[in-house]
C-alpha cells in the first residue's frame, strides 16, 4: 500500500520536496503508521473501561453505564470529554514539575512498546531484531512514572501507594524475564515476528491442530506465570493494592485530577491491552489460526487478546485483595523457583531426542 | 551518516548535561532522575553503534531495575538540604582531586594505543542479518567461557554475601508464615459450644 501511495505522490511532491523527497515520504508514512497503532489503540482503551464496568456489572447482577448511548455505548466518550475539561490541581506542598511530568512519564513508554508488536506477517512499525528485549526495557521504565507521581505529590498515601507498586513491579519482572527466556529458548530468536513464526511449524501444525505447536502448551507452568505476573505488573486486581482503596484511598494518584489523572489510566489500560496481546503472540500463536482449515490474520490475534483481557475483567470481578506479604511471598518463592525449574526443564528437554523445537 | 553524527552530537551534549547536574543538582532525587537521563542517553549512544543487546541490557538492568531501587531509598531519605551545602567547600579539594584523577585515567587510557586511529577503523562491519544477541551470546560461551563463569561466580558470592548480612535467624523472625495461615481451617479458631439459654436455677428471682 505504501508503495503505490508513493508513485502517486511522487510527480506532484518532486516539486516541493525535490531530492530531500524520498526521505519526506518515509517520515510521513511512518508517522502514518504510528497514527493507525495509537488511534486504534486508545480506542481499545476506551472501550476497554466501558467493557470493564459493563462485564464486572453483569457478573454482579447489575446492568452497568446504560444511560449515555445506546446500552451506554457512548459512556467512555462522556467521561473522557468530562476530564479533558477538569482542572489540573496541584497541591500546594507538592514539587510542580515532576508532578506534571509523571503522568507523561508513565504514559510515554506504555506508547512506546507498541513501536515492535506485529500484528501479522506485514502489519508492523519495526520489525527488530532484539525486539522482546525491547519490550522488556521499555516497559520496565513504567514503574518511574508511579514513583514519581508518588513522590511529588507530597503526600503519605500517595507516596505508600508509589513504594508498593515499585516494590511489586520490580519484583515480579524477574519472574516475567525468565518466562520469557524460555519462550527465546524454544523459538531461537529475540524476533517477535519469528517467535509467532516457530508456533506456526511442529506436529500439531502437521495435522492441522495449529493450537497444539501453540507455546502454551508444552510451556505451560511459564504461560500461567507469564499472564499473571502481568497482571501483577499491571497492579491490576487482585494485586492492585498499589490503589487499595481501602487502607490507601487510592494510591500514587490521590492527588491528580482531570486530564493528569486520565493520563494513568490510559497508561494502565494500554499495558493491559499490551499484556493480553504479548501473552497471545508469545503463547497463542499470535495471528495464526488454531485449527489449519481456517486462514491465518489479525482477526485470530484479536480474538485472543480480547479472551486475555476478559480474563483480566474476570479476575477482578472474582478475587479478593491478596495481603501485600501475600504477593511478595507469591513473586519471589513460588514464581521465580519454579520458573527457574521449568526452564531447567525446558534446557534439558530440547537435548533429548524429544525435543519439539528442532 | 549526517543524520547519525547529528544523533550522536544531540545525544552526547544530553549526556553531558546530565552528568553535570548529577552533581550540582541540589535536590538528591532530581539528582538521582539525572543520572537516571545518562545511563538512558548513553544506552541511545550504544544503539547507534548498533550494539543493541547492550543498550537494552543497560536500560532494563540499570534503569529497570537498580535505579529504580536507588530512588527509592534517595526518596526515604530525610535529608537537610542546608546541612548539605554547609560542608560543600570542605569537600570540594577532595572532588576536586578525585574527579581530576578519573579525568587523567581515562585520558591515559583512551590515548592509548589501543584506542588509535587505526584499530578503530578495524570494526568489521555487520551484515544486515547478523543478530548482535546472538553474536555475542555465541561469543561469551566459547572464546571468553572462562572470563563468563569467573564474572558468574563474582555475583554468586556477592548474592551469597548479601543473604548472609541481612538474613536473621528464624527465632528472631517476626513476621507471620503465610503457608500456615493459607492452610488455617475455621475449626482450629472457633469452636461452637450449645449451651442454655438460661441457668436452670431458682434461687435469684
Amino acid at each position: 500500500m505504501g508503495e503505490i501511495a508513493f508513485q502517486f505522490l511522487t510527480p506532484w511532491a518532486d516539486g516541493w520536496f525535490g531530492a530531500l523527497w524520498p526521505t519526506v515520504w518515509l517520515t510521513l508514512w511512518t508517522l502514518a503508521k504510528i497514527v493507525a497503532i495509537v488511534l486504534p489503540l486508545m480506542l481499545g482503551v476506551a472501550y476497554l473501561t466501558y467493557a470493564e464496568r459493563k462485564v464486572i456489572g453483569y457478573m454482579q447482577v447489575r446492568l452497568g453505564p446504560n444511560r449515555v448511548g445506546p446500552q451506554g455505548l457512548l459512556q467512555p466518550i462522556a467521561d473522557a470529554l468530562k476530564l479533558l475539561f477538569k482542572e489540573v490541581v496541584v497541591p500546594s506542598g507538592a514539587n510542580r514539575r515532576l508532578f506534571i511530568l509523571a503522568p507523561m512519564l508513565s504514559l510515554a513508554p506504555a506508547l512506546a512498546v507498541w513501536a515492535v508488536v506485529p500484528f501479522s506477517d506485514a502489519m508492523i512499525l519495526a520489525d527488530v531484531d532484539a525486539g522482546l528485549l525491547y519490550l522488556l526495557a521499555i516497559g520496565s521504565l513504567g514503574v518511574y512514572g508511579v514513583v514519581l507521581a508518588g513522590w511529588a505529590s507530597n503526600s503519605k498515601y500517595a507516596f505508600l501507594g508509589a513504594m508498593r507498586a515499585s516494590a511489586q513491579i520490580v519484583s515480579y519482572e524477574i519472574a516475567m524475564g525468565f518466562a520469557l527466556v524460555a519462550v527465546v529458548m524454544v523459538s531461537g530468536s529475540l524476533k517477535l515476528s519469528a517467535i509467532v513464526a516457530s508456533q506456526q511449524t511442529g506436529m500439531g501444525a502437521a495435522l492441522g491442530m495449529n493450537f497444539l505447536s501453540w507455546h502454551w502448551l508444552p510451556l505451560f507452568p511459564l504461560f500461567l506465570v507469564y499472564f499473571i505476573s502481568g497482571v501483577a505488573e499491571t497492579n491490576r486486581a487482585p494485586f492492585d493494592v498499589a490503589e487499595g482503596e481501602s487502607e490507601i484511598v487510592a494510591g500514587f494518584h490521590v492527588d491528580y485530577s482531570g486530564m493528569a489523572f486520565a493520563l494513568f489510566f490510559l497508561a494502565e489500560y494500554a499495558e493491559m491491552i499490551l499484556i493480553a496481546v504479548l501473552t497471545s503472540l508469545l503463547f497463542l500463536g499470535g495471528w495464526s489460526s488454531p485449527l489449519g482449515m481456517f486462514p491465518d490474520g489479525v482477526f485470530w490475534l484479536l480474538a485472543k487478546s480480547c479472551l486475555m483481557l476478559f480474563f483480566f475483567l474476570w479476575f477482578r470481578a472474582t478475587f479478593p485483595r491478596y495481603r501485600y506479604d501475600q504477593i511478595m511471598r507469591l513473586g519471589w518463592k513460588v514464581f521465580i523457583p519454579l520458573t527457574v525449574f521449568w526452564l531447567f526443564v525446558v534446557a534439558i528437554w530440547m537435548l533429548t531426542p524429544w525435543n519439539l523445537w528442532k | 551518516m549526517h543524520g547519525m553524527t547529528l544523533l550522536f552530537y544531540g545525544f552526547s551534549a544530553i549526556l553531558l548535561y546530565a552528568a553535570c547536574r548529577v552533581v550540582s543538582a541540589r535536590n538528591p532525587v532530581h539528582a538521582v532522575l539525572h543520572l537516571i537521563l545518562a545511563f538512558f542517553t548513553a544506552a541511545c549512544l550504544w544503539m547507534l553503534l548498533e550494539a543493541e543487546f547492550l543498550a537494552l541490557a543497560l536500560i532494563m538492568v540499570y534503569i529497570g531495575a537498580v535505579m529504580v531501587l536507588f530512588l527509592f531509598v534517595v526518596m526515604m531519605l530525610d535529608i537537610d538540604l542546608a546541612r548539605l551545602r554547609q560542608s560543600f567547600w570542605r569537600y570540594f579539594p577532595l572532588g576536586a582531586g578525585v574527579g581530576i584523577l578519573v579525568a587523567l585515567e581515562m585520558g591515559l587510557t583512551l590515548g592509548s594505543r589501543f584506542f588509535r586511529e587505526q584499530s578503530l577503523a578495524a570494526l568489521p562491519s555487520r551484515a544486515a542479518e547478523a543478530s548482535n544477541t546472538r553474536e555475542l551470546g555465541a561469543l561469551l560461551v566459547t572464546d571468553y567461557a572462562y572470563p563468563f563463569e569467573l564474572a558468574a561466580l563474582v555475583l554468586l558470592a556477592a548474592i551469597v554475601g548479601a543473604v548472609a548480612l541481612t538474613y536473621r535467624k528464624s527465632f528472631l523472625r517476626r513476621s507471620p508464615d503465610p503457608e500456615r495461615q493459607v492452610r488455617v481451617s475455621a475449626a482450629d479458631r472457633l469452636r461452637l459450644v450449645s449451651m442454655p439459654a438460661e441457668k436452670e436455677e431458682d434461687g435469684v428471682c
